[in-house]
């Protein structure tokens, strides 16, 4: 095993560079002061200062904020539930059924939730007259359903590592089963709970499929407003705003990743200090 | 005292109903419902009424037609065939180009493995659109990068075939290379998951029994990652066969996958009988390798 493994890292220099090069490839072309996306014509930041000073593109970005903050919320709520039910309750009646319906929209292509979405939304709007325009509401929620399994799956896993054995003690000391949940349980999933928030609000933020099929008039959210100009084809200004959003999310996530690492590296000297004093 | 009942129901019933009920009922609802819908529409006629679809009347109740196009029509039996042929390119380019990096991934210093799966996870959390969007940048007519490939075809070959650009948008090509840059993390993630995992001994001792280090690979390593490999070639396979973002991009309109034609013939064509149809057959196709994947998944459970 001492030997240097060459070729493996040659091929992992190479998968990166793939990985990276048209990532920065965009983020150069995104000073070019030509109009030409493709052509160099020199070093400017024209598009940025056209890009802030731009409606369309702010409202469009506010709308998605707000859809993928409510969606997230809602999806962490009933993701981590069904998380939990599935990690815990493992007879109950249906629950073939439930876990189905758990895995289904992971396997689910887009194309097909977004039609049906679509075609129920429409179906329901003319039986019972809600909704009435499609927008804000029905992307939320479509996204809530389709990113809330992705919850489930974060928070399923981390229940089933959990230690059981401290949610048994406060229930023999008397706790009810909801304190146990709030004293104990979820303050150990936390952490899950919390990337499973993350991870269902940058699901949200990316969609384009879903929520081109469930999105009415005037409510267009950034990738869609970005997926209808991509389609004409590449131009300086989307370089510039793919590269803020490409930097301010890479950014955030390796920030997120320092901090969760941290937390959880203090966690562990805490249990071993711990162990040492009761050993 | 009623107050005290109330509580001990929610104890032992009523938590337990509230925990399992809200997100079941909310699936069944927005999920379950809409597909079902679907599946029912699948053997609806296609009216010019608004919503543009009927059941009964005079029209009959169960309509096959759309099912019968599917199966007889040239068209989309050729969609599913590109579909399925692009998915499974960029699949085993993934395994080709993923096996070897999750395999370095595992023989890096453990710093330098953390700073590397960051790199891995990182493309997950930017937006796929601008993924795709940065190759549109690469491979346009103009693009450095073309220009780079075109010099080097020119440089390489006869005069007579020397080309100004090489044609890669709006290619099959270029859906297949977009597909396996996407799709890379989840084949690279799931490989490593189970190539972490394997004692480095066993290599050992294969070595001074006096295997070589191909022989190594072969008998030792390849047949124990075999479930990652499964599961990361499900998890290009089955959203690179329904694609519709990459294929509408990049891709030849006149040889459309499954995925566009599905959303042309709901959203241009309006006939969503047929746009359901299509939906259907394409998950039937879906469901082997889904079943595939649990059952090696279970397997590999059972014997962790």
């Amino acid at each position: 095993m001492n030997r240097r493994p060459v070729f493996l890292i040659t091929v992992l220099c190479f998968g990166f560079a793939f990985f990276y090069i048209p990532i920065l490839s965009m983020i150069v072309y995104s000073f070019n002061a030509s109009r030409l996306a493709t052509v160099w014509g020199g070093f400017s930041t024209r598009w940025y200062v056209s890009l802030l000073s731009n409606d369309q593109v702010i409202n469009a970005l506010v709308l998605s904020l707000k859809i993928a903050f409510v969606s997230a919320s809602v999806a962490t709520i009933l993701g981590t539930m069904a998380g939990i039910t599935l990690a815990r309750f493992t007879k109950f009646r249906g629950r073939m059924v439930f876990s189905g319906l758990v895995t289904a929209p992971l396997v689910m292509p887009e194309v097909i939730t977004g039609i049906s979405s679509l075609i129920f939304f429409i179906i329901l709007a003319d039986w019972i007259g809600w909704p009435g325009q499609r927008g804000f509401t029905t992307i939320t929620l479509a996204h809530i359903t389709f990113s809330m399994v992705f919850v489930t799956i974060i928070v399923q896993s981390r229940m089933l590592q959990m230690d059981r054995t401290i949610e048994e003690a406060a229930m023999d000391l008397g706790s009810r089963p909801w304190q146990v949940m709030k004293d104990i349980t979820l303050p150990v999933i936390s952490p899950a709970i919390v990337s499973g928030w993350l991870l269902a609000f940058t699901i949200s933020l990316d969609d384009v499929v879903i929520t081109s099929f469930t999105t009415g008039p005037g409510s267009t959210t950034l990738p869609l407003l970005i997926w209808s100009k991509v389609k004409l084809g590449v131009t300086p200004d989307i370089n510039a705003l793919a590269t803020l959003m490409v930097v301010t999310v890479g950014i955030g996530v390796v920030a997120a990743g320092i901090i969760l690492n941290r937390a959880e590296r203090r966690r562990l000297i805490e249990e071993r200090m711990a162990h040492e004093r009761d050993g | 005292m009623s107050g005290g009942r109330l509580s001990r129901w929610f104890d032992r019933k009523g938590w337990t109903a509230l925990l399992i009920g809200a997100p079941y009922l909310w699936l069944v609802l927005f999920f379950l419902l809409p597909f079902l819908i679907v599946v029912a529409m699948s053997v609806a006629t296609k009216t010019p009424t608004a919503p543009p679809f009927s059941f009964g009347g005079e029209h009959p109740v169960v309509n096959l037609d759309a099912y019968g196009r599917v199966l007889t029509d040239g068209l989309y039996l050729r969609a599913f065939l590109t579909s399925i042929t692009n998915a499974l390119v960029a699949m085993i380019l993934c395994l080709l180009i993923g096996y070897p990096m999750a395999l370095g991934l595992t023989r890096v210093s453990k710093g330098w493995r953390n700073i590397l799966l960051m790199l891995v996870i990182l493309p997950f959390w930017t937006s796929f659109l601008l993924r795709v969007y940065a190759w549109m940048g690469m491979m346009g007519r103009n693009s450095w990068f073309n220009g780079l490939l075109t010099d080097s075809w020119n440089f390489l070959v006869p005069l007579d075939w020397a080309v100004r650009s090489v044609p890669m948008m709006h290619t099959n090509f270029a859906v297949v290379l977009v597909m396996v840059y996407t799709y890379l993390p989840f084949m690279i993630l799931p490989l490593y998951a189970s190539l972490e995992r394997l004692d480095p001994v066993l290599d050992e001792a294969a070595m001074d029994l006096g295997s070589r280090p191909w022989q190594v690979f072969r008998d030792v390593t390849l047949p124990q990652s075999i479930p990652g490999i499964v599961a990361g070639g499900m998890l290009v396979f089955i959203p690179a066969a329904g694609e519709l973002v990459i294929p509408s991009l990049v891709g030849n309109a006149s040889s459309p996958m499954i995925g566009r034609l599905i959303s042309d013939e709901f959203s241009s064509a309006r006939d969503w009988p047929m746009a359901s149809a299509v939906a259907v057959v394409l998950l039937v196709l879906m469901v082997v390798p889904t079943m595939l994947y649990s059952h090696f998944q279970a397997k590999s459970e059972g014997s962790k």
